[in-house]
């Protein structure tokens, strides 16, 4: 359909701006559709914050992202998100590991489950979550004795954090484990290798791309995420107030250019963690 | 070679020995998906387990009288309301958007796609936070906006475009693998036969992405229902107004209305039960369709 339009026959005195304007007229109703919804619904809104960001000026951009409570809301959520998908990293190719390699009972289920992260709201997440990491919920109470407090702390948007993440590490993780071939690690072990010397050496560099893939994908996610985080968080500023909150509360009260400013942070972030991420794949690629 | 020479050879019974089996003692596999279960608990089950609990710890009495409070039922309504407009304009545009770009190779093919993709990136509170700036007070259409009498943000308009937006790459990127596999063999087919090409999209693409834009349309719904950072932006969340399901979980919270968060958490929960069994099916019925990461 592309082609069609490139197939009406044009005289060749045309300018590269007739031969566009040809192209947009002649384009195909799915095209059509395609851009028109992206523009209304993607460009537009991402264009009004582009130029409400322009219009702020360096200096005063600058002075709002750089100032302390937003340098203390990139440190709470930057930290811990990438704390959280690290803890996700290990785990996750734990899980993977076991769902790929080991068969028990109701392992069907538990891999079905892995995606629940994905299906359930984040809000109910966040109340969920806060309430049994409360000091006398199931599993707060746990650790209440020993004066560790979880929910409404650092330690509980951590968590949150983890508990979003951990689908993207196990799911980018889990078809590569069941693509290896168990020849190599057979080899290893019959030439004498050990059982951890088999992982670090064998295992471990074929699966290494996939699950910094994985962390990444984690990582991006942890830093936007604000259902869960929001109810699980106690919000105080300097402590676990994180940017996206921060976003939030700025626009709360009319500070338009403040809640652009955080927001143009995460976004550059995003971005640079797409990049990233596709740069790992890239560099995976080379196994294949 | 007689028949007691291969068996003396043999072990009498039991299990071929597995390269490695006398080093890995057999507890590693045993610790290991304990380990593995633990952790899923703590993280995934426990919390999973005590939304349906404290819904029904006391019977199933505090839900039904909360299922009579008309701001649960209104923001019950406003989700599936704005459910029942995002995922069908989500689903035309993927099903468009798939179309365009499946099966056809130019240049910017591959920033396209990963444009299409943006949304998942970008944070959904950034996402509202664009909302507001271009329909709110000062945003770029705020003006004429007021002045034809137009509310959009703090109103149903925004929260729709916001669930748009962060609902939006779902049903291209189930359908574009899918479409590349298919070939253009059947379609072309049709051509030739005489089909004109509305009668070879419904005929013959239709019933052969099924299962994938079904998954597609699922996973949009699940995030279209239980959005809360993009929609609760946009939305200034006024009770039994602007109040979406997941908005009224955490008002209800906040307002130590513990049951009634509950009450509506249990039916997000449920919704979310539903979504992964469905998804098992439809991986099946693609025959080992993988699991991929959203």
């Amino acid at each position: 359909m592309a082609a069609s339009s490139q197939q009406i026959s044009r005289s060749p005195g045309d300018s590269p701006w007739q031969v566009f304007l040809h192209s947009l007229i002649h384009m195909p109703w799915t095209w059509r559709i395609m851009l028109g919804y992206l523009a209304v619904m993607l460009f537009l809104p991402t264009a009004a914050m582009l130029t409400k960001a322009s219009g702020i000026g360096l200096a005063e951009f600058w002075r709002i992202a750089t100032s302390p409570i937003a340098l203390s809301t990139y440190d709470v959520t930057f930290t811990t998100s990438l704390i959280a998908a690290l803890i996700d990293g290990v785990f996750g190719v734990l899980v993977a590991w076991v769902l790929v390699r080991y068969d028990f009972p109701l392992k069907r289920f538990i891999d079905a489950s892995i995606d629940l992260p994905f299906a359930l709201p984040t809000a109910v997440a966040g109340l969920t979550l806060a309430t049994v990491y409360s000091e006398n919920g199931w599993i707060g109470s746990l650790f209440a004795p020993f004066g560790i407090k979880i929910a409404f702390t650092r330690l509980g948007v951590g968590i949150a954090m983890m508990f979003i993440s951990l689908p993207f590490v196990v799911r980018t993780v889990q078809p590569v484990l069941m693509q290896m071939e168990r020849e190599t690690e057979e080899a290893a072990w019959s030439l004498g290798a050990s059982a951890l010397e088999t992982f670090w050496r064998v295992l471990l560099p074929p699966l290494f791309p996939a699950i910094l893939t994985g962390v990444a994908l984690g990582f991006s996610r942890a830093v936007g995420e604000y259902g869960s985080t929001v109810i699980v968080s106690s919000n105080t500023p300097f402590k676990d107030l994180i940017a996206p909150i921060l976003i939030f509360q700025r626009l709360e009260q009319y500070d338009y250019a403040g809640a652009t400013v955080i927001g143009m942070v995460l976004l550059i972030l995003s971005l640079l963690m797409l990049l990233v991420i596709n740069f790992i794949q890239a560099w995976g690629k080379r196994y294949d | 070679m007689t028949n007691s020479v291969i068996d003396a050879s043999l072990p009498p019974s039991g299990p071929i020995p597995q390269p490695g089996d006398a080093r890995t003692k057999s507890w590693v596999p045993a610790v290991l998906i304990g380990v593995a279960i633990l952790f899923l608990g703590f993280v995934l089950y426990i919390p999973a387990i005590n939304v349906f609990y404290q819904a029904f710890h006391k019977g199933i009495g505090p839900f039904l009288k909360n299922l009579k409070e008309p701001n649960f039922l209104h923001a019950i309504q406003m989700t599936l309301a704005l459910a029942a407009i995002a995922v069908p304009l989500n689903t035309i545009f993927g099903l468009a958007t798939a179309w365009a770009l499946a099966r056809k190779r130019f240049r910017g093919r591959t920033l396209l796609l990963s444009i299409i993709d943006l949304p998942f990136a970008i944070s959904p509170v950034v996402a509202g936070l664009m909302i507001v700036l271009l329909y709110g007070r000062n945003g770029w259409f705020g003006g004429w906006l007021q002045a034809h009498n137009i509310n959009i943000v703090f109103a149903f308009p925004a929260m729709l475009l916001a669930t748009i937006f962060v609902s939006m790459p779902f049903v291209a990127r189930e359908v574009i693998p899918v479409l590349e596999e298919e070939g253009l063999d059947q379609e072309e087919a049709a051509y030739t036969l005489g089909a004109n090409p509305w009668q070879t999209f419904w005929r013959v693409t239709v019933p052969n992405i099924r299962w994938g834009l079904l998954y597609g349309i699922l996973l949009t719904n699940a995030r279209a229902m239980g959005e809360f950072g993009a929609v609760s932006v946009v939305s200034g969340n006024i009770a039994g107004k602007t109040q979406s399901l997941p908005l009224y979980v955490e008002e209800a919270y906040k307002g130590y209305e513990t049951e009634a968060a509950y009450s509506a958490a249990v039916l997000l929960a449920l919704l979310a039960v539903v979504t992964l069994v469905v998804k098992e099916v439809l991986e099946q019925r693609t025959g080992g369709y993988r699991k991929k990461v959203h």
